[in-house]
């Protein structure tokens, strides 16, 4: 870890205003950067925590949806009866991921934004665009059993790996953000993680110093919810494919996880019923490696299975 | 120091009593564990002023040289006190084992083996300091990939590599039914809580280290061999280990290099390895290649069995010795046993948990359920045909002491339910699940090691227990003091017990499941000592003595151990030595596994439904001491089966997935409610206290009994460990 400064910004607008060089970091719970400050892949020269901006509130909107502040905790995000009740899909995957402790720390801004787990990225001592634009791609003929297969270039096959995002992107919620000018946006979760191409190092669409102060859900779809994350073990371990399902009377809205450097959905693969067919079209263009090839047949079957589930 | 020589089976003692060994005592040490007051080697501070911190910068690459290393920046950086690189690194010794010594040249054997040592005033700065060490290399083309390297594998130089019995080719040609089939199994971590860890402190040239090790002697000896100083100016101390599974047995790099850095610096260092730094800078179980052909005939009698193994290793280092369980575990006239070991520049291999069985008996125990499924018999059936009360490869003349595993097997079936299970794959269905059952034989060779301890009787009748011998989570601890509470009839609360410091007797230390049998024999040969003087002291001549409630009895006349300690009390030290009856008995611990699993007919996941584990140990010093250890091996052998696997990238030669995160351990979730059934034995061979090794026989065989189960859920057999969902998911319907 190298040194840096450290300030605890009292409104979101100071929080924005105080980031706004490139050496500087949010800090929300800490689980994702800390352990990248620590490897050194990440070497912010200056941290400002934004747990303190009065963001860790759940609010109805006039809309009849819920305002989720970015620093609500993923425990108290997937235990609040309106999620539960209303966006279950969401309180499920928050449920999947990570260990209870985690969940504890980790807000919903820093799920977000969470960075890749990608092996490589994470040892300094190998090639990686991400952390080392230019410097090659060490997972493209290595270990990437659990890498991604969809929207990959020759840069980057790193997934994106949050399972809360998948739920919000089958709810098509919204981020809300503020800049370091003061001005504020709203960008839909289809647009807010970006596919590696040639700059596997820009993860998201945020300008420098952007600050999510909110992830808007639109108002309930009902039906029925499922999230099913498939790993290799009960509990505590990343997604090698997800699918995170409303299933309602006119809406099947499908999104995947662990195929992508963002939540995977293809709405157009909705309108079809077979789940053959929904598979082809949401992997259409897939580019796998041979270690990670099974996670065709793995999304096939695992949608199978839980629209089998979802129709019952 | 009295040497209580074991050369004849163990007649009646007063373990025998059985009043208070045997029984489920609670940890002894629980309390100060759970409290926070238990010190593990990073913990301790009395004594230890003005420390310094350590850091361990890895190679970059995996082979290859060291052009340049700039230590510069390094140096400059805040509360930096020095930088050590090969190029100012002390002369030290040759090398002893494992990690020892450090820095000794630029040229790269393992990625991640220590290239500097950063020593600074807080930890921070040291691992802040260590990546502004700048370091060029010119590297090499390495050897990474078993399934290659096992072209250019040659015997190994050591004790026995091969064995054979017969004509094996011969008899294998001429079995009515033949089986031959390869199995693979990974690299594998340790991966215990606490890592490798040490406080190195001198004083002139006395060193005291505060280290997490199973072995104290082993300990001294490889840190004065390595430091080049008498064995008498070093001290270890490592009264309390957050788990080793072999990783400890011997010295690594945190021990040396926290030694170096302490003298250089002139100030006390505590270094320990970062947890990335486990997989790759320290040891791990090296992955093997494994061939096992069986020959039968059409009863399944074992006509010829042959096992041979692949591994590799780091120039001069071991094999992977996973056939010798194959030597003893079933019958058959023509045998044979080879092991091959190939040069390879991964990180050094070397023990870990039951080295050998633990990766041995995954290949065995599932080819001998694919022999069961050829034959068109039970698999618990097929083992039992193939019992062997002697040692198969030297004959009838040395038998096994003690050998319960038909018994294991029966009651296992019977416990577990055995009869419901469909010998037809694929057939049971519970929802979404498949749902399968599964057996495994379990043996682990029982070892034992001269061990020593001291037993003070001291004023007030209380009674202290000193030893080198380690407690790595076992319970040592408790089975010192219940052995002699029960030596000596006093109550629990009566026996202080010290561990882990090289001042004790020297003891067999923890390893090899050597460490029960063999320190708590050490113990009732200090106490048998210890009765001796007492009773020289209260004049009982060569009577018959009874110890019973603080008091000694005998002729009819009782005195009170309080007052005969006097003001001085009396101190016996004794150290059970051991003989030839390992030679001419086979000794080993028996088991059976059985195991449930659920494999999700869509995406392959595998979860254990049910394990049960039935055991043959001999004495069971404390049920639930022993218990725990076999609820940590049956984890560990499921983690074996599933999901363990150190992945090897062959192209840069390291372990990519070293940290928690990414090689996966099971969790809680992952392990049902596990039951274990112990089998009343004692085996007279072993010791005066008639136990075996139980630690490592809870990890023997469990990962077959769930890949069996696996295949009779689903029909797939993988032959590739772990058995992942990708390898199943290819084949399931
Ligand atoms: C061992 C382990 C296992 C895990 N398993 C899973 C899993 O299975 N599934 C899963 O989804 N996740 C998993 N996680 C990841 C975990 O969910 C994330 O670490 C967590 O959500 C990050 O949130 P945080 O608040 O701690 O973020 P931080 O670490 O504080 O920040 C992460 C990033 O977000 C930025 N940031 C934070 N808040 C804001 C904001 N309001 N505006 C702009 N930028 C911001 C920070 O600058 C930083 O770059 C796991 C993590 C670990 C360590
Ligand atoms: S996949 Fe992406 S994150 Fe991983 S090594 Fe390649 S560039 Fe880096």
């Amino acid at each position: 870890m190298r040194p840096f400064t450290y300030q605890r910004a009292a409104t979101p607008a100071e929080a924005a205003a105080a980031a706004r060089t490139s050496g500087a970091r949010f800090i929300a719970g800490g689980t994702n950067l800390l352990d990248l400050m620590k490897q050194q892949v990440e070497t912010p020269s200056h941290l400002v925590d934004v747990n303190h901006l009065g963001l860790d509130r759940i609010e109805p909107t006039s809309e009849g949806g819920l305002r989720i502040g970015a620093l609500v905790r993923n425990t108290d995000l997937a235990a609040d009866q309106r999620v539960r009740r209303d966006y279950g899909v969401l309180s499920r995957a928050l449920l999947a991921g990570a260990s209870s402790q985690l969940r504890n720390k980790a807000t919903t801004g820093g799920n977000l934004l969470q960075r890749t787990r990608c092996p490589y990225f994470y040892d300094t001592s190998m090639p990686c665009n991400k952390r080392k634009p230019g410097s090659g791609c060490a997972a493209i003929g290595g270990f990437s059993r659990n890498l991604a297969i969809m929207g990959v270039s020759e840069a980057c096959i790193a997934t994106h790996p949050s399972d809360m995002a998948v739920a919000m992107r089958t709810l098509d919620a919204v981020v809300e953000t503020i800049d370091p000018a003061g001005a504020t946006r709203s960008i839909p979760i289809a647009e807010f993680h970006r596919l590696p191409g040639n700059t596997p190092q820009l993860e998201t669409n945020l300008k420098v110093g952007e600050l999510i102060t909110a992830v808007v859900l639109p108002k309930p779809l009902g039906g029925k919810h499922l999230y099913r994350k498939v790993r290799d073990r009960s509990s505590y371990a990343f997604a090698n494919v997800s699918v995170a399902a409303v299933v309602a009377d006119g809406i099947q809205r499908l999104a995947f996880g662990g195929l992508a450097h963002q939540p995977w959905r293809v709405e157009r693969a909705e309108r079809e019923t077979r789940p053959e067919a929904i598979a082809e079209a949401v992997l259409a263009g897939a580019r796998t490696t041979k270690q990670n090839a099974y996670k065709l047949r793995l999304t096939q079957r695992t949608l199978t299975s839980v629209l089998q589930e979802a129709r019952a | 120091m009295t040497d209580y020589h074991f050369d004849t089976p163990a007649g009646p003692n007063p373990i025998d009593q059985q009043k208070i060994i045997g029984h489920p005592h609670d940890r002894i040490d629980g309390p100060r564990k759970v409290s926070g007051q238990a010190p593990y080697a990073q913990d301790y501070r009395d004594g230890i002023s003005n420390i310094a911190y350590g850091f361990i910068v890895g190679a970059g690459i995996a082979t290859g040289r060291i052009d340049r290393i700039d230590t510069r920046e390094a140096e400059a950086a805040p509360g930096v006190l020095l930088v050590m690189t090969h190029l100012n690194a002390p002369k030290q010794g040759p090398h002893q084992h494992d990690l020892a010594p450090q820095l000794t040249g630029p040229e790269i054997h393992f990625y991640d083996e220590a290239v500097a040592l950063v020593i600074a005033d807080t930890f921070e700065q040291a691992r802040d300091a260590a990546k502004l060490v700048r370091i060029s290399y010119t590297p090499k083309k390495g050897r990474f990939d078993l399934a290659q390297e096992r072209l250019n594998a040659v015997k190994p130089d050591e004790d026995e590599p091969d064995t054979s019995t017969g004509d094996f080719a011969q008899g294998f040609a001429a079995a009515p039914v033949q089986l031959d089939v390869t199995y693979t199994t990974p690299d594998q971590s340790h991966m215990m809580m606490e890592p490798h860890a040490t406080i190195a402190k001198w004083e002139g040239d006395r060193l005291t280290l505060w280290t997490s090790n199973q072995m104290v002697h082993w300990a001294i000896r490889d840190v004065a061999g390595t430091l080049m100083i008498p064995e008498e100016n070093v001290r270890v101390l490592s009264a309390f280990v957050g788990g080793g599974f072999g990783a400890k047995l011997w010295i690594q790099s945190d021990a040396v290099l926290a030694a170096l850095g302490a003298r250089a610096a002139g100030r006390p260092v505590k270094l320990a390895l970062a947890r990335p730094q486990i997989m790759n800078n320290a040891t791990h179980r090296p992955a093997t290649i494994q061939r096992i052909r069986i020959g039968t005939d059409p009863q399944g009698r074992i006509l010829a069995i042959g096992h041979e193994v692949w591994s590799g290793n780091q120039p001069g280092r071991k094999i992977e010795n996973a056939a010798q369980q194959t030597r003893l575990l079933y019958a058959g006239k023509d045998r044979m046993t080879s092991h091959r070991l190939a040069v390879m520049d991964l990180p050094v291999g070397n023990s870990m948990r039951a080295p050998g069985e633990a990766v041995g008996l995954l290949a065995l125990e599932a080819a001998m359920d694919e022999l069961a499924e050829k034959l068109n018999m039970d698999p618990v059936e097929l083992r039992i045909i193939n019992d062997v009360q002697f040692d198969p490869e030297k004959g009838p003349s040395r038998p096994f002491s003690t050998r319960k595993l038909v018994e294991c097997l029966r009651h296992g079936a019977r416990e577990f339910g055995w009869s419901k299970r469909n010998p037809k794959p694929g057939q049971v269905r519970d929802g979404n699940w498949l749902v399968g059952m599964g057996v495994g034989s379990a043996i682990r060779n029982n070892l034992s090691k001269n061990s020593g301890a001291r037993v003070t009787l001291r004023p007030h009748g209380s009674v202290l227990i000193e030893t080198q011998m380690t407690d790595i989570g076992t319970g040592s601890y408790t089975i010192l003091a219940q052995t002699a509470a029960e030596m000596l009839g006093l109550p629990m609360d009566r026996v202080e017990v010290r561990l882990g410091d090289s001042r004790f007797p020297e003891s067999a230390g923890s390893g090899g499941s050597w460490g029960a049998n063999s320190s708590t024999a050490g113990v009732f040969a200090a106490c048998e000592q210890l009765r001796q003087q007492i009773a020289q002291k209260a004049g009982f001549g060569g009577a018959e003595l009874t110890f019973r409630g603080g008091q000694v009895h005998a002729q009819g006349r009782s005195v009170s151990l309080a007052s005969l300690a006097g003001k001085n009390g009396i101190a016996a030290d004794g150290t059970i030595v051991f003989g030839d009856l390992e030679k001419r008995y086979a000794q080993a611990s028996f088991g059976a596994h059985f195991c449930e699993v659920g494999v999700d007919r869509y995406t392959g996941e595998t979860r254990i439904r049910r394990l049960l584990s039935v055991a043959a140990a001999g004495r069971i010093l404390n049920p639930k001491t022993a218990r725990n250890q076999c609820l940590g091996g049956m984890t560990m052998g499921v983690g074996a089966a599933l999901m363990e696997e150190c992945v090897v990238d062959t192209r840069f030669g390291y372990f990519v997935n070293h940290d928690l995160a990414e090689y996966h351990v099971p969790v809680h979730a992952d392990i049902p409610d596990l039951e274990v059934i112990f089998l009343e034995e004692l085996d007279d061979k072993s010791s005066p206290m008639k136990a075996k090794g139980v630690g490592e026989l809870g990890i023997c065989g469990v990962g077959a009994a769930v890949a069996n189960a696996i295949y009779n859920a689903t029909g797939v057999r993988v032959r590739d460990y772990p058995l992942t969902m990708d390898k199943l998911l290819e084949r399931l319907a």
